[in-house]
């Protein structure tokens, strides 16, 4: 067991400095340019605000060079000189993020006025799990259920139901179901905000009852698309269990079905339904891009769709990072807890 | 595990309903793509993000199938093309008449009307045009002198019927009219009974007779739009482009992308898996650990970072993501191959001396292709459903019109908040019905592959 945790964390470590690697390389070259621009713009803005500086030379050159000296200096200071790709830059950057220091975002800044990329996305990441964790829960906890109840009842008309509702949500990109109930339910019938971000500050005593109210519509939508599948997913391993020969046995025996379902079956479906239940918690997160950006929801999502438009590179790669983290950490989690259950895995 | 021959599949499919209805909804969508790529020339959808092409259409138009079940019929947006051509010479002045009928039949007046010309002729010509309405009168619209030109000339313009002098003209004849057209528009007037301001119902003929002394007067285009507000099948969109072209277009490139994607990751992942279970041991463990960072990197972030930094072409998308697509059917390959391995007939094939290649091509792979198209079938949509996300972003390749992208011009501009729902709708339902043609295909497949789960 031991030895199984420690590949894994490895493997995942592995993980993490890989995709940090691609993403500061995807995105390296144009940041060095963005960098440079800012150091010239920085030292000519210096000069005007300082008139004193320009008077004190006597030639249009010797001024120019004067400046060329300042921007390379300055470039020096920040590593700029070597390219991108040198092996001790990217290591200092990858150091950094390690430690979560990203930097300072180009463009963006947090409700309370912070440029520090830290900042912003530990603002926005609650907001985020606060959404799609609540809808992840709600989810499963009916689709268990549904899941489980129309297992029981296999080609009965709640089984029917349930798993043509399952195929038929989950042809359906959530982000198309938000804009037509934003559609119908703010606009056509006004009884949600349109706009998923709460219009006061978060200072205020009523802004919790505010962003509660202001999460209504996003949450439905991601419930209403995601149970189905949900509920066919339990549906299948318990319908797979049930034609177990132990469920066969405790049938015989004269065990209530519903008895035998509820405690016996569930529990022998739980490695997988936990296993999912990790998953599709992180998944949620990355999915969150689109659904945020729809519903205007304040959170990750939202953060990095902003940031790719404005192409802010230290946001970017801190929320890259951040979203990276939580998948592998719950993929992680869900490993372990797979082999936990399921022994035979840990030999594989 | 699989000993199903293909004839067996093709029977137990052809029993299951959902495959059929699936099967069936595939056909239609592939024929509506055939019909797309032989009836819309390709020139008109490279014309996508051409204003230009669509300054005939109107804005924003409803769906011409929605006064079915309208009691007060929307005004339609009518190009008219073909008018009746009369020529006539009197001495030195030659005239050339164009005619043009319309039906009015709605409860609204039109939105405007522009009429397009462009004519071929010598030194002075002048323009006159008049409608007659069905209550027999005539109205005098307008009369104009078109450029001087000494040598043969093409003259085009475009005579919009908000122009001063087409108002001055009515205001002339307001005698006509029992109550005041002061503050009315052109079209208000024009269309309008003459008791009360009514649109008046009936055949309109509108006549553009264009005159010239002493030289011939040929016409090389000439086109009347009563502007509507309902247009076409599919209505149009705020930048005036045909929702019907773009539908049906997308159709093609949205069956490109889901099968190039799900097939190519499927044989991508059946090769790499089944290799590697072959294999065994170090060879195995390396690329299993491969596979594993593929796995744990999050696709949507780096999708996205890929498409803004390197190139967001749809061929280069669809490679992209196939990058993501092969991960998890690698790793079920690998286990099936695990399991075939162990079996008399691989021994015998590794004793006769026989190459692995040929081991794995000839022996294992046969043994997963029924698993391989049902995992086909059902990464299709998911294929779909990311790139038309990846377009809802505004990060997809902005000269196709494919359906994420439609969506994504409705959102910007504000379609949700304006009511505009024949540019959400349909849209999102095609992108779902061609998810749906799949998965039915995909279940109907997995049941057969994994008789487990038909109880």
């Amino acid at each position: 067991m031991k030895r199984y945790v420690a590949t894994r964390a490895a493997t995942m470590f592995g993980v993490l400095m890989i995709t940090l690697l691609i993403t500061i390389s995807l995105v390296g070259s144009n940041m060095d340019t963005i960098l440079k621009q800012g150091i010239v713009f920085q030292v000519r803005s210096e000069i005007t605000e300082n008139p004193a500086i320009a008077e004190s030379f006597s030639s249009v050159e010797e001024f120019e060079g004067f400046i060329q000296s300042q921007i390379e200096q300055r470039t020096k200071i920040l590593g700029l000189d070597e390219p991108w790709y040198s092996p001790q830059r990217i290591g200092l950057t990858m150091y950094k993020i390690l430690l979560l220091d990203f930097g300072h975002a180009t463009f963006l800044t947090s409700d309370a006025g912070s440029s520090d990329v830290k900042d912003i996305i530990f603002e926005k990441l609650p907001r985020t799990i606060l959404l799609f964790t609540t809808a992840t829960i709600i989810i499963s906890v009916i689709g268990i259920f549904l899941g489980a109840l129309s297992a029981s009842k296999v080609g009965s008309v709640i089984d029917r139901i349930t798993s043509s509702f399952a195929i038929i949500s989950s042809s359906f990109p959530v982000w198309w179901i938000g804009m037509l109930m934003i559609f119908l339910f703010a606009f056509t019938y006004q009884i949600f905000p349109a706009r998923a971000t709460p219009d006061i500050p978060s200072s205020d005593p009523g802004y919790i009852g505010s962003l509660l109210y202001h999460m209504a519509l996003p949450l439905i939508t991601i419930v209403m698309i995601g149970f189905g599948s949900w509920a066919y997913l339990v549906r299948n391993f318990m319908v797979g269990i049930m034609q177990e020969d132990f469920i066969m046995a405790k049938r015989t025996i004269g065990i209530k079905q519903k008895k035998i379902i509820y405690t016996h079956a569930l529990k022998n479906a739980a490695p997988p339904i936990v296993t999912i239940l990790a998953l599709s918690l992180s998944g949620s997160l990355g999915g969150a891009i689109i659904t945020e950006a729809v519903f205007d929801w304040p959170g990750m999502g939202r953060l990095y769709f902003e940031a790719i438009t404005v192409m802010d590179l230290p946001v970017i790669i801190g929320a890259t990072y951040i979203l990276t983290v939580f998948f592998l950490v719950s993929i992680f989690i869900a490993d372990l807890l797979y082999g936990y259950f399921d022994p035979r895995m840990r030999t594989g | 595990m699989s000993s199903i021959t293909p004839q067996e599949i093709k029977q137990e499919f052809l029993k299951s309903k959902i495959g059929i209805v699936g099967i069936t909804i595939l056909g239609i969508l592939i024929a509506t793509s055939i019909i797309a790529i032989i009836a819309i020339p390709v020139e008109t959808f490279q014309e996508w993000n051409n204003p230009g092409n669509w300054i005939s259409y109107p804005k924003v138009a409803i769906p011409i199938w929605v006064n079915i079940f309208m009691t007060e019929k929307i005004p339609e947006h009518k190009i008219l093309e073909n008018p009746n051509i009369q020529t006539n010479s009197e001495g030195e002045i030659m005239l050339l008449s164009h005619k043009f009928g319309v039906n009015f039949d709605y409860e609204f007046f039109p939105n405007d009307f522009i009429y397009v010309f462009s004519s071929e002729y010598s030194e002075s010509a002048l323009l006159q045009m008049s409608v007659i309405r069905p209550d027999g009168i005539e109205l005098e619209l307008l009369s104009t002198s078109l450029p001087y030109s000494n040598t043969k000339t093409i003259h085009s313009e475009r005579i919009f019927s908000t122009d001063e002098a087409v108002k001055k003209n009515l205001l002339l004849q307001s005698e006509m009219f029992d109550f005041d057209l002061e503050r009315l528009s052109v079209e208000d007037i024009v269309f309008s009974d003459t008791k009360t301001n009514e649109p008046l119902k009936g055949d309109y003929v509108f006549s553009i007779d264009t005159y010239s002394v002493n030289s011939e007067i040929k016409s090389h285009e000439s086109k009347l739009i009563i502007g509507g507000k309902a247009f076409g099948m599919m209505g149009t969109d705020e930048l005036r482009r045909d929702l019907a072209i773009g539908l049906l277009w997308g159709t093609p490139l949205a069956l490109f992308i889901g099968l190039v994607v799900s097939i190519a990751s499927v044989i991508a992942g059946l090769l790499y898996g089944v290799y590697a279970g072959y294999k065994g041991k170090k060879t195995d463990e390396v690329m299993m650990r491969f596979n594993d960072v593929i796995y744990a990197l999050p696709a949507l972030p780096f999708l996205i970072i890929l498409s803004v930094t390197i190139s967001n072409s749809i061929f280069v998308l669809v490679g992209f993501l196939m990058i993501f697509g092969w991960v998890g059917i690698a790793k079920v390959a690998r286990s099936m191959s695990l399991q075939i391995k162990t079996r008399g007939y691989v021994d015998a094939a590794n004793m006769m001396g026989q190459k692995n290649s040929k081991i794995v091509l000839k022996h294992i792979l046969p043994q997963l292709l029924p698993y391989a198209f049902a995992s086909i079938a059902i990464s299709v949509p998911a294929a779909i459903t990311t790139e038309a996300g990846l377009s809802f972003l505004g990060l997809g390749d902005p000269s196709f019109p494919t359906w994420g992208h439609i969506l994504h011009d409705a959102n910007t501009f504000g379609a949700a908040a304006r009511g505009l729902w024949w540019w959400i709708m349909p849209p999102g339902v095609m992108i779902a019905i061609a998810g749906l043609a799949f998965v039915f295909i995909g279940n109907a497949l997995d049941a057969i592959v994994n008789p487990k789960l038909k109880r």
